[in-house]
């Protein structure tokens, strides 16, 4: 119970930094009360007793900070007024959305009560402490996504892999094309 | 030294005293991973950020001294392949792709649980080297580009 307030409490945190981030005029006031709700939801993760996700979560809310503080602060970046069919495009999104919700109400209220997963291979990894017995490793978060589930941490770190992959062709392309024109010039 | 070479003295004596001690944290986090809350995405972020701190604190010109950003293109992908090859070992060994091919040891043990602190130490690899090129071709796409540093 005391744990549902406390995410309820810090929802609402979220909810108002993410309407003071749209009001800001500063660009860098707005980055940066952006980072409210990455690390609202990490504080989320460590109140639900998941810390080894709130330490990425934070990190890579502070490493989002970094890269868009260098992308976005620019004396040069102008903002544009919302014109009227900006105004009738976000009324009509927010009307649809609050459609959507309302239609699956009865969807929600049939989900399994929360904390309670009725999955029998998390309850396999739990009960008994299976998943240590097998991996002799004391985390078992680690034990099950570099042992039972390897395959998916290879294809993240294949994401990621990827990722890097492209861009660094990309952006060398076009610093090769810039260095070939000068040469002819 | 000029203003436009990194920040001021005070951030860079901060950073000169703090960049291997937050090198430190990130490697014990990659090599507790199977012990404590963490593992290599975790310990590789705090490792990228330690090297972006330097970047951002003294500026592009000396972190290209101070590292040797090509060696980093070639662990990223040296991290992948190894990863690779331990899966393949396992279908040799065992009999299934990333199987557990090697002696699991005693349960909270640093030394322990087989294979699962080898990959964790080649994800931190990928991770710390791959973000901190990412950021590093960005910062050098944009200085080319006729920004201002």
């Amino acid at each position: 119970m005391i744990v549902d307030t406390w995410v309820i409490f810090i929802l609402g945190i979220m909810i108002i930094g993410s309407i003071a981030a749209i009001e800001q005029k500063e660009m860098l006031s707005a980055i940066i009360t952006v980072g409210i709700v990455g690390l609202g939801t990490s504080l989320i993760f460590l109140f639900l007793q998941a810390p080894d996700l709130a330490i990425v979560q934070f990190l890579f809310e502070i490493f989002a900070i970094i890269i868009l503080v260098r992308a976005f602060i620019k004396p040069d970046y102008h903002k544009s007024e919302p014109s009227i069919m900006n105004k009738i495009v976000t009324v009509l999104t927010v009307l649809v959305l609050v459609a959507i919700l309302f239609c699956s109400i009865d969807m929600l209220k049939a989900l399994p009560e929360f904390g309670n997963p009725s999955m029998e291979t998390s309850k396999y990894y739990v009960d008994n402490a299976n998943a240590a017995k097998e991996t002799h490793s004391a985390n078992i978060v680690t034990s099950i996504i570099l042992d039972y589930r390897a395959y998916d941490t290879l294809g993240e770190a294949t994401v990621l892999f990827t990722a890097i992959l492209g861009t660094i062709t990309i952006l060398r392309i076009k610093t090769k094309k810039r260095k070939s024109e000068e040469a002819i010039e | 030294m000029k203003q436009s070479d990194g920040m001021t003295v005070i951030v860079k004596t901060i950073t000169r005293m703090s960049v291997w001690l937050i090198i430190l944290y990130g490697i014990y986090i990659i090599l507790h991973g199977h012990l404590t809350p963490g593992g290599g995405f975790a310990g590789g972020v705090i490792i990228a950020l330690a090297f972006l701190n330097v970047m951002l604190a003294y500026g592009r010109k000396y972190t290209e001294q101070w590292l040797n950003v090509r060696i980093m293109y070639d662990l990223v992908s040296t991290g992948a392949i190894l990863f690779l090859i331990i899966g393949i070992f396992g279908i040799a060994l065992k009999g299934s792709f990333l199987a557990n091919i090697l002696d699991l040891g005693e349960l909270f043990k640093l030394e322990s649980a087989g294979v699962i602190p080898i990959i964790d130490i080649f994800i931190g690899v990928i991770v710390s080297m791959g973000l901190f090129v990412m950021v590093w071709t960005l910062a050098v796409f944009h200085l080319e580009d006729g920004g201002e540093e």
